[in-house]
């Protein structure tokens, strides 16, 4: 009735209904400002780019790639596969494909990306397969409106963009299904809507999402659960078009992204302050390493920066054989260290005043800080007491929760959870498999279930030189929702490149974003289910995730599988909800929703396969398989992973080639993926690979999002001493150069170049021999090629304004900490890091990318 | 009808089967609940709780994981005393089955079998119910194979 709507319509104007916020860097501007009213739809770009879009707006093929011999003359181009809005299609179609692609385009209107993904691609054959540049995977088979809503790939990611109707359909084709997940990514734009009532389906608890289907006004059907729902009074008005009637054009139903705030029936307890506990080893080892120098300078910087309100709590904690704690009341002179030695029975020395509140104390704090380094100077012990020092976190932090920050630099060596040194260094190169990738003691596991259970999130900072089995530390912050980070061989003076590496990722590590007490749940649409989750949380039960910290930077995985058949439906639709409360003290739920199409055929889901999700999953997949089993078991899988899809698509396709070994093009890149995963660190035999090092790359790679888990796996290459202004991108006033990627091969370097390869959290800079003398002085600053000193650390100073546009713009999407950029000679010494990376290479122990696919062809004719 | 040393360890056997079967049906009942547990449509805090419904069940379990070895154990020592040799042949697998399990069960310092973060796996979970249910239904029929082999010794002599 009208009286109705005038009163709802002056209770919400006087409420603040839907923000749109800028969420810049700096987490501080989030949760900040309220916003009268206002708000902005962007025009939501394929693929769900922030504005202005990368990569989306270059013309026609590059020239520099045309010119690149194709070794079969009249081949069409081996673009496709990763589908840009200026997409072309290839010019010389061989005359049996353009037959197919009539055919598939007459029977059932495929589109044109599902064609070029089920484009056949001889993989002995064609070398250049690699995309120009790395770009967002196909988008899924859906019509325009539900792809514009659908949410971002980089949030949200499927490992078959279609899925399959039934388990026998998914079973035949011989992929994994799964999702990838990186849902608390740093956005620049997400609505976050303030209503009094969350709409949720009442039987699944979903909450309401663009893909819901509304009978009528009054009626909404859940995409998961089916069921029919009331849309409740209050949701009929629409405060941005201040129109009544009108459900569906609410912002929750106009975005797959939403954040939504949430109310007292969200809240177990009242929201917690946030609380930041820093636990140092400062045995003799620590000392000499100087990371205490590093850290404290960090701290001092970064004190203001910390995410949190008035509320926000901080305390130190040091410990070497004795554990030492810092009375930081305000109105003391000077800190006061309380030494606890019954390591045993760890007790709390005073009830307070050890994590004290930081606006109050914060002259108390940076004493403390400035003091810090100097106060063990001269210290003799030896041994580290981290267990019991962790006891002592625990005890100090179960009243409220936060963040437990551990820096260790040594194998723990008293007290409870000491640790024996198991790594046998003849082992490091065994064929055979490789031993202790699981711990050794549970008092790690049980600790990091008790964190959890009381909301505290341990961070681990590993910086020792020798073995620490960080196969057991790890455990602690692999069940309380916490990251590592490993800087071996660390040194302040004679590591340069770990020294800047720790203060770049302490500077990341201080100033982003966090999230406390936080749960999570993945959601399917009926017939689907979860088994296995990756990741670093705690399954608290069959599909909700207990996370007692949640960061921008951390990533999660999850195995699929399907109970019943999807045939009644069009659409498979998942959802992820996580709960949290704001450094600022404010309950949030962030909402994600993907829509996915459903298909029946095996063609179809060939075609919508994206590799690198496979290539992802599979990775986490092969980590588990060779802690519960071995680790020869894993690599054998991988291999048997590829075979049996090739297979599986030989089997089904229209055999175009009787010989070589035939790809569909979603998967033409499957195989180089696998062959990466091989040689990694984590999982490669044969080299010497450190245990440390090799358990560290493990972690990496069940935590980290997909973006940084793909360039460690394959890293980019590219050429920089001739960048070219040709189909540069515009931005921001700066031109920034887009060279072609290269394939990852000693092949492609030359000595009169210089060759950048992005690696994720560091960069390469190989530079040849008889590199142009003018590349060497500008842009590395030297005055010859001889005077580049082995293992630099090239920074951004360079006075080639291409360059180093080029390499701050690779190194710029918001979600990851600054990379470090190496410079690497070209000579023997320098090579090994470098060209471990050229994975397209034979080496002592492992084979070429031509003999891997030989080696599979031959498995395949078995 | 006399009552051999044999006849006792069957009555023995029967009593404390009664218990296995217990011991099997709580087992199978823990492991449903582990599972269901999110099927639950109660609103979403009051799954929160700090102690989870997976740390409960997994410290009952270890709890019931000993005492049932250990009993089982006991029966297989009885038999050999009482010279059953059929009896104690059909205990054997099981006597087998279950040093296997505990030798390779994961990393801990208390006794039990299951690990709290790695329980929550489908397929650990479907093994866990499997062998649930297969147990459950070899202790009854042990019940009455105990309950024939005590009447047949019993009026046999």
């Amino acid at each position: 009735t009208s009286v109705n709507k005038l009163l709802y319509a002056v209770s919400y104007s006087l409420c603040v209904y839907t923000q749109v916020e800028t969420v810049l860097p700096p987490p501080q501007s989030l949760e900040g400002g309220i916003y009268p009213g206002t708000h902005v739809f962007l025009p939501f770009t394929a693929g769900w780019l922030t504005s202005p879009p990368f990569g989306y707006n270059y013309p026609a093929m590059q020239p520099g790639y045309q010119q690149s011999p194709t070794p079969r003359a009249g081949s069409s181009p081996s673009h496709g596969g990763y589908n840009a809005p200026g997409y072309q299609p290839y010019s010389q179609p061989f005359p049996s494909l353009s037959q197919l692609s009539t055919a598939l385009g007459g029977l059932s209107g495929v589109s044109e990306q599902e064609v070029e993904g089920l484009r056949p691609v001889n993989l002995l054959q064609e070398r250049n397969l690699l995309p120009l540049k790395r770009g967002t995977p196909a988008e899924p088979n859906l019509s325009s409106n539900l792809r514009k809503m659908n949410c971002s790939p980089d949030t949200f990611r499927c490992t078959l963009s279609s899925i399959p109707q039934t388990q026998a359909l998914l079973n035949k084709a011989r992929l994994p299904l799964g999702l990838l997940l990186h849902p608390f990514r740093d956005l620049t734009q997400l609505p976050v809507i303030t209503s009094n009532t969350i709409v949720r389906c009442r039987s699944c608890r979903t909450y309401i999402n663009p893909f819901v289907s509304f009978l009528d006004q009054h009626r909404w059907k859940c995409n998961l659960c089916y069921r029919v729902n009331d849309v409740p009074d209050e949701f009929m008005y629409n405060p941005v078009t201040r129109s009544y009637g009108e459900p569906h054009k609410r912002p929750e139903v106009q975005n797959s992204t939403v954040e939504f705030i949430a109310s007292s029936d969200y809240m177990l307890r009242p929201p917690q302050p946030a609380a930041y506990l820093f636990v140092l080893d400062v045995s003799h080892n620590a000392v000499e390493s100087g990371y205490l120098n590093v850290l404290c300078q960090s701290l001092l910087e970064n004190l203001e920066k910390l995410p949190g309100d008035s509320r926000t709590r901080i305390g130190f904690l040091t410990f070497d054989s004795t554990i030492h704690f810092y009375n930081l009341q305000e109105g003391l002179s000077q800190p006061q260290m309380l030494v606890v030695s019954d390591i045993d029975d760890v007790f709390i020395p005073t009830p307070d005043s050890l994590l004290v509140n930081l606006k109050e104390s914060h002259e108390m704090v940076k004493d403390l800080l400035n003091a810090l380094p100097a106060m063990f100077t001269h210290t003799r012990e030896t041994h580290s007491a981290l267990g019991p020092a962790l006891q002592a976190a625990y005890k100090l932090m179960s009243a409220t929760g936060g963040r437990v920050s551990v820096f260790q630099t040594q194998l723990p060596s008293l007290g409870a959870g000491l640790l024996q040194s198991r790594e046998d260094p003849n082992l490091r190169s065994s064929t055979k498999g490789v031993q202790h990738l699981g711990p050794a003691t549970d008092f790690y596991k049980k600790l990091a279930l008790d964190c959890s259970g009381q909301q505290i999130g341990v961070d681990l900072f590993l910086l020792s030189s020798q073995y620490s089995d960080l196969a057991s530390l790890a455990c602690v912050s692999k069940y309380s929702a916490g990251s590592i980070f490993y800087y071996p061989g660390f040194h302040h003076v004679h590591s340069p490149a770990q020294n800047l590496k720790l203060q770049q990722d302490l500077h990341r590590y201080l100033t982003r974003k966090i999230g406390f007490e936080a749960v999570m749940r993945i959601r399917c649409t009926k017939g689907l289910s979860i088994h296995t989750f990756h990741g670093n949380f705690f399954v608290r039960s069959t599909d909700l995730l207990s996370l007692a910290n949640v960061n921008p930077d951390s990533g999660f995985a999850v195995q699929m599988s399907i109970d019943e058949s999807l045939a009644d439906t069009s659409l498979a639709c998942f959802q992820a909800a996580l709960l949290y409360t704001s450094s600022k003290g404010k309950r949030r739920i962030r909402v994600h929703t993907l829509c996915l199409p459903v298909v029946s055929q095996l063609s179809d889901v060939f075609a919508g396969a994206d590799v690198e999700a496979i290539t992802c999953l599979l990775a986490n997949m092969a980590i588990d398989r060779s802690i519960s089993s071995s680790l020869l078991d894993a690599r054998d899988a991988l291999v048997n992973a590829v075979v049996d899809s090739l297979e599986a698509y030989r089997a089904n396709g229209s055999n175009l080639q009787l010989s070589g070994l035939t790809a569909p093009a979603a998967l033409r890149l499957f195989p180089l993926y696998v062959l990466a995963l091989l040689k990694q660190k984590a999982l490669r035999t044969g080299t010497s690979t450190r245990l440390d090092d090799r358990v560290f790359a493990m972690c990496e790679f069940k935590s980290q999002p997909l973006k940084q888990i793909m360039r460690l796996i394959h890293p980019d290459l590219y050429r920089v001493d001739n960048l070219t202004e040709q189909g540069a991108l515009h931005l921001n006033e700066r031109m920034i150069p887009q060279p072609p990627l290269l394939q990852l091969s000693a092949e492609k370097l030359s000595r009169d170049g210089a060759f950048l390869m992005d690696c994720g959290s560091v960069m390469y800079l190989w530079v040849g021999k008889c590199c142009d003398e003018m590349f060497v002085r500008d842009v590395l600053g030297c005055p010859d090629y001889a005077s580049i000193p082995p293992d630099m650390v090239a920074l951004e100073t360079t006075a080639s304004e291409r360059t180093r546009a080029f390499v701050s713009w690779l190194d710029s999407p918001p979600s990851f900490c600054h990379s470090v950029l190496l410079s690497v000679r070209d000579e023997p010494s320098a090579k090994s890091s470098f060209f471990q990376h050229l994975i397209e290479d034979r080496s002592e122990s492992a084979f070429s990318y031509y003999e891997f696919l030989l080696h599979i062809q031959q498995q395949m004719s078995k | 009808m006399a009552f051999t040393f044999a006849a006792f360890c069957y009555m023995l056997a029967l009593l404390l089967t009664a218990a296995l079967i217990f011991f099997a049906i709580w087992h199978i009942i823990a492991f449903d609940e582990l599972k269901t547990d999110y099927k639950n449509p109660i609103d979403q805090c009051n799954t929160l709780n700090p102690v989870s419904v997976t740390e409960i069940w997994t410290r009952d379990l270890f709890q019931l994981v000993l005492p049932e070895y250990l009993i089982h154990v006991f029966f297989c020592v009885m038999f050999l005393c009482a010279a059953e040799w059929l009896t104690l042949g059909l205990n054997m697998p099981l006597l087998a089955y279950h040093v296997w399990r505990y030798m390779s069960r994961p990393v801990m310092s208390g006794p039990g079998l299951y690990d709290p973060t790695t329980i929550m796996n489908a397929d650990i979970l479907a093994y866990c119910q499997k062998e649930g249910w297969c147990k459950l239904a070899f202790y009854l029929l042990s019940f009455f194979y105990y309950l024939y082999g005590m009447i047949y010794t019993l009026v046999s002599s």
